[in-house]
């Protein structure tokens, strides 16, 4: 089993599920003969030079024309260079795709998966690092999927293509080549709607998702050299959110802090904070946390001190084991 | 009018190099297709004043436009529509009664109450559902006839849209991907002279609409929108090239939007009457009626015949639709995703559990 980076498995599983489905289309700026910016689609112009495309510098039509493609009964996988970019094709994201089963009655539906890297920590800048998920989980129609591990990209991205309905692909660039995994060749999925409990705790449970589990695996291991037990919680999938097994942990630890580093105000967070208040209040024995990016555009300079890290997150644990 | 194709010259007789040669028949359906448009929009503007539907959009005035284009394209050929365009349904085979239950958001609403009167879909015909933002929809018909290009089927696609669409970024978005990927995309625009209250000389300097193609690599035709026959044309050769993979096509009919742009609007406010009564003259009704009494094929008794038929058709049909019942409230979470999400469950099975008043 080769071991592989993030960017590698995602080109794995677009390569491998373009061989198994002949509707599968992938188009973006730069994919084809640059192989993408990111190089997550390299080479696979040279084994589908039909079925790969590089198209003119315009979101709104790359998504406008995806949707199209998905409509007549392909698969599309648009690619948007950044999700800095996105917002040109934000009206046929959030109007258009996600609206296209319910405006019909279920006679259309727009089975597409735009793929696009999010989030900090490669020096990017204010136009090259932002996370704006929240815009999109409020989003009726879409999902929004993101991954933390080359094997899991592998899987959720194999799983979204496949979805009938469209899907937001959010890739952590922070994590794009930071690590290997172990990567099986052939079919790998990951379903959607499904957390991952990456390391068992009973006295704290930290909720994130992509960069920022991540970060939150790096606090635990700190927290339990100081005898405090987390566990941590990787949502994999925004949208729908895999209720039950946030629910359960926060439950059994009574204590919860949840990390994204988007803007504090409206991020996807705040909506996890709303249900343990709702639903698992009578469980708490302390204050649910937030561990945030700051309510300001993204800094370049002071990037790392923008992104939250593991002492901010141990620091918000300590907060809540000493209510 | 100037440079515009047309081909019933005004006593009724065609341009015999462009005239595509209907058979009684046909000559009839189209003229059928467009009385029916006609009397249906001074039906659903009635209905929308005594408040029996919630609003209407009325096509008067670019009947041509709109069933010339439609009964151009083959029935696998795919229909991508704006908002106007429900003589295209009718052309694809949409039953009337469906499409009154769609105005009445009824339990037999084909998309279930979810949309404002006026949204259509038909996916039997190969019509595509309608969303309200203008323009929006141009760059699914590039990408569907990508798609018919990529599954090597020859087949073509035709896009409504009106003027004041050119000005949007997904104009210049969609005729650019249809440029350049050359897809088989018939772009019918509606040049119907008015984006509600702002005016096509307000909505660009460029003296034609149909010269944008040039900049996109492709052609674009000026028609008479008010001549059926000239819309048919134009829009046959433009499908018949996609379907030869020659590229895209951008149609410019030259309209009038003789009503109303709905039922929430007073265009008393912002136009002069005069302009409209100058464009009544070219009515593409009493038009195509000069070319059917010319080929002899129509006189006052089969006029008269056919607006008992029309108005018995949509009578009956209104009739049946009003005693349909409103949706189930279940229906509000219905079509969101394939499958319901266990968080839209919970939210349907809380709301349903609530006491009803």
């Amino acid at each position: 089993m080769p071991a592989m980076t993030m960017v590698q498995a995602i080109n794995n599983a677009l390569r491998e599920e373009m061989r198994r489905d002949d509707r599968v289309i992938v188009l973006g700026e730069d994919v084809g003969r640059n192989g993408g910016v990111f190089r997550c689609t390299e080479g696979l112009l040279d084994e589908f030079p039909d079925r790969v495309f590089d198209t003119p510098l315009a979101e709104g039509g790359i998504i406008g024309t995806a949707i199209g493609m998905a409509l007549y009964g392909l698969r599309p996988v648009p690619e948007i260079q950044f999700m800095d970019f996105i917002y040109p094709g934000f009206d046929q994201i959030v109007s258009e795709a996600a609206k296209m089963r319910y405006r019909s009655g279920g006679q259309f539906s727009v089975p597409m998966t735009i793929r696009t890297p999010f989030g900090g920590g490669i020096r990017g800048g204010h136009y090259h690092s932002q996370s704006t998920e929240a815009y999109f989980c409020h989003t009726p129609g879409l999902k929004v999927v993101v991954p933390s591990t080359p094997k899991e990209a592998k899987g959720l991205l194999t799983s979204s293509i496949r979805d009938p309905d469209p899907v937001l692909f959010l890739e952590p660039k922070k994590l794009y080549r930071s690590s290997r995994e172990e990567v099986p060749e052939g079919e790998v999925t990951v379903p959607l709607g499904q957390a991952a409990v990456r390391r068992s705790g009973k006295d704290v449970s930290l909720i994130a998702y992509g960069y920022m589990a991540q970060v939150c695996l790096d606090a635990a291991t700190k927290a339990a050299e100081k005898g405090v037990e987390a566990e941590v919680i990787d949502l994999r999938t925004l949208v729908p959110l895999d209720e039950p097994t946030v629910l359960s942990s926060v439950k059994k630890t009574g204590r919860a802090v949840v990390v994204y580093e988007a803007p504090r105000t409206g991020g996807y967070g705040a909506e996890i904070s709303a249900i343990l208040a709702e639903k698992a209040i009578e469980y708490l024995r302390g204050p649910i946390v937030r561990v945030t990016g700051f309510d300001t555009p993204f800094p370049y300079t002071l990037e790392d001190v923008y992104l939250p890290n593991a002492d901010r997150v141990l620091a918000a644990i300590d907060k809540v084991m000493a209510f | 009018m100037v440079d515009a194709l047309r081909v019933i010259r005004d006593d009724g007789s065609t341009d015999p190099r462009l005239d595509p040669k209907f058979s009684e028949d046909q000559a009839v359906a189209m003229y059928r297709w467009m009385s029916l448009q006609r009397i249906l929009d001074n039906r659903m503007l009635a209905l929308q004043r005594q408040g029996r539907i919630g609003f209407y959009g009325p096509s008067l005035g670019q009947e041509a436009a709109i069933v010339g284009a439609a009964m151009a394209m083959d029935p696998e050929d795919w229909i991508v529509p704006q908002y106007r365009e429900p003589g295209a349904a009718l052309v694809r085979g949409m039953p009337l009664k469906e499409l009154l239950c769609q105005l009445m958001g009824n339990a037999e609403d084909p998309v279930k109450g979810h949309q404002m009167p006026c949204h259509y879909v038909y996916r039997k015909g190969n019509y595509l559902s309608i969303s309200s933002p203008v323009g929006t929809q141009l760059p699914h018909a590039v990408g569907i006839g990508w798609g018919m290009k990529l599954r090597g089927e020859k087949k073509a696609v035709l896009v409504f849209f009106g003027d004041g669409a050119t000005s949007t970024g997904d104009f210049h978005a969609a005729m650019n991907f249809a440029g350049v990927f050359k897809t088989p995309t018939v772009f019918l625009c509606n040049n119907n002279q008015w984006a509600i209250s702002v005016p096509v000389s307000k909505q660009t300097a460029s003296g034609t609409l149909a010269e944008k193609a040039n900049a996109y690599g492709f052609d674009g035709i000026r028609v008479d929108g008010m001549d059926a026959l000239a819309v048919y044309r134009a829009t046959r050769d433009a499908a018949r090239n996609a379907r030869e993979r020659l590229g895209p096509t951008l149609v410019e009919a030259v309209t009038y939007r003789m009503g109303p742009h709905s039922s929430s609007d007073d265009p008393s406010r912002y136009r002069d009457e005069g302009e409209v009564a100058v464009w009544q003259a070219r009515d593409p009704l009493p038009r195509f009626r000069k070319y059917l009494e010319h080929a002899g094929w129509w006189d006052e008794g089969r006029e008269a015949r056919l607006e008992q038929e029309i108005g018995d058709e949509i009578t009956r049909a209104v009739q049946e639709a009003e005693r349909i019942p409103p949706p189930a409230i279940e229906t509000i979470f219905a079509d969101v995703y394939a499958e319901m999400p266990p968080h839209l469950r919970q939210e349907m099975d809380a709301f349903l559990a609530l006491p009803r008043r």
